[in-house]
């Protein structure tokens, strides 16, 4: 589990950030992006993939959340 | 006159590399690339961030260099004790040149080295009494001090003291902050970890301090993050964006006070001009206060004009107007300026080594003066320093990182630039060598080289260390005739 941030770029896409790695990479994907369930699997730009507990959908980003690595994107 | 090309500079790291044995050769090769401005992400092509090889001369420095020096030492209303043995809080002493206003040792306190000088004894019975007697020494002779910061050295977390309970404790007592910070020099691979301990400390005990007092906002506020002010750079940033009609509320941290940094929350955008060293801050801040925050850099007219703009497009027409007014006021000086000093810089070629943000932010105002950067590199960059370098470096120059003394001196000596830029480690070496050197994390006792005032200077500086007629003298007269004479012709020119 890390803690990672998910904000909003300018392009209004959103952008994965994991403080511990300076790694920054865009979402793809998000699993579920309805307003009362938000979250799940996470694909990023880079071929990695991350989880988080489904939330509602948050009123502001950027967001701090726990996340468990699914598929290794970096070494 | 043309840089090497993508073939010519993989043979030339292969040939440099060549040297090491096996596994050193492995491990650095990683390190090492050619610039492919086609790539999105720096990650395949560079590794960064990762321990030095034991054995090679590496120019980094360490985490209490990062929290200390960079982050929390311009600071100039809070007292910063360096908790440890003399050495580290006297070597650290006023070398970066953060200029501020204000008398030392009355209210302004950067230049002075507080130390808890550790002796055996405080090793081997701790060193928790000494220091809270240190913090009741300072507020009795340094009053005006705004708060203070216990900058850890490494017996600190080899000890095991508690100075998270030492600080709890005085602060109360005193009735000002003063904040623990974890900044043990054996903590990460170099200074960055260091940048981003003290972001977590100022997040931790600064930021909130003034959460929910009144303050006088206004819909202009800014804060210049990331800014050291060495040799006067942030007044000259902060000169520009006053003019275009904004309002810094903070400077983070060159010739900043505790109170601004305490009032940042109040603002409407964060601006980031050292982007490795604070961008934890703006996050945070983006995060729990929704502050945007914007990147920015302001070396050498193009980069300005770009700055300028991309800052004004946060904020309404008043302040896009005031960003083409300050545009419209500055070119006839920038252009000036580059009239005079361009046709002496022409086509000069230029080698970088430097820290967080130059390696990449003063390629524009060197191609602005007409002068090329072949090669760049950080002391202790990340992957996303080097996904904005790929960008701004042009197709298939040199990027090494963490580069050891034996491959600079290498790549200089092959790519024989006519000037360098890097730290004042490798000043004397290239001096001996012959190349034209500028020193540029502290701009070799000069400055400012921010803004439009500091442009001017920058290359009044790059001239007149690249045309000194002291490289003409390299050759000792006893060694003139043996020379080839293309050489010598070189020499003279």
């Amino acid at each position: 589990m890390a803690n990672i941030m998910i904000r909003e770029n300018p392009a209004g896409g959103l952008v994965f950030y994991l403080p511990k790695r300076d790694l920054e990479a865009d979402i793809q994907s998000i699993e579920f992006d309805g307003p009362d369930k938000w979250g799940g699997e996470l694909k990023l730009e880079n071929g990695g993939s991350y989880y988080i507990d489904p939330i509602p959908r948050p009123a502001r980003l950027p967001i701090s959340v726990r996340a468990r690595r699914l598929g290794a994107a970096e070494d | 006159m043309a840089a090497l090309t993508r073939e010519e500079t993989e043979a030339l790291i292969a040939e440099v590399l060549e040297v090491y044995p096996e596994k050193a050769h492995k491990d650095r090769k990683k390190h090492l690339m050619v610039n492919d401005k086609t790539l999105e992400s720096s990650k395949k092509c560079i590794t960064s961030n990762r321990k030095s090889l034991p054995g090679v001369m590496t120019m980094r420095g360490c985490a209490y260099a990062g929290s200390k020096g960079v982050v929390w030492g311009p600071i100039k209303d809070m007292v910063s004790i360096s908790h440890g043995p003399i050495g580290c809080g006297q070597y650290a002493r006023a070398g970066r040149r953060n200029y501020y206003v204000g008398t030392t040792g009355v209210d302004a306190f950067c230049e002075i080295n507080f130390t808890s000088d550790f002796q055996e004894k405080d090793i081997v019975f701790g060193g928790d009494k000494k220091l809270a007697r240190l913090i009741q020494e300072v507020e009795q002779l340094f009053p005006l001090n705004k708060g203070i910061s216990v900058q850890s050295e490494c017996p600190i977390g080899l000890i095991g003291d508690d100075i998270e309970a030492v600080s709890k404790k005085a602060a109360a007592e005193i009735g000002k902050p003063v904040v623990p910070v974890r900044c043990e020099g054996f903590r990460g691979v170099s200074q960055s970890l260091g940048h981003h301990i003290a972001n977590d400390s100022v997040r931790d005990w600064i930021l909130s301090n003034r959460d929910g007092r009144p303050f006088e906002k206004t819909p202009y506020d800014v804060a210049i993050l990331g800014d050291y002010n060495i040799g006067g750079d942030a007044w000259a940033s902060r000169i520009l964006l006053e003019e275009m009609g904004l309002r810094v509320v903070a400077q983070w941290s060159g010739d900043g006070t505790l109170p601004e940094m305490e009032n940042t929350p109040n603002v409407k955008l964060n601006l980031l001009h050292c982007y490795r060293s604070m961008n934890y801050i703006s996050r945070h801040m983006e995060e729990k206060y929704g502050i945007p925050w914007r990147e920015y850099n302001f070396f050498g007219p193009t980069k300005i004009k770009e700055s300028l703009r991309g800052i004004a497009s946060f904020f309404d027409d008043r302040i896009k107007e005031g960003a083409e007014r300050v545009i419209e006021k500055y070119t006839p000086m920038m252009e000036a300026v580059i009239a005079k000093y361009r046709p002496r810089l022409e086509g000069k070629k230029v080698m970088l080594y430097v820290g967080g943000l130059r390696p990449r932010h003063v390629v524009g105002a060197y191609e602005d003066l007409g002068m090329e950067v072949i090669g760049t590199g950080y002391e202790f960059a990340h992957n996303d320093d080097y996904d904005r370098t790929i960008k701004d470096m042009g197709e298939a120059t040199l990027i090494y990182d963490d580069v050891t003394g034996y491959e600079f001196e290498k790549f200089v000596d092959a790519m024989k630039p006519d000037l360098i830029g890097s730290g004042i480690k490798e000043k004397y070496v290239f001096h001996k060598l012959g190349v034209p050197f500028r020193q540029l994390h502290s701009w070799d006792y000069s400055g400012p080289y921010h803004g439009v005032d500091g442009f001017a200077i920058f290359a009044r500086d790059m001239d007149m260390t690249l045309n000194n007629p002291c490289w003409k003298k390299m050759t000792p007269p006893w060694l003139k005739k043996t020379e080839q004479p293309e050489e010598a012709e070189k020499a003279a020119a």
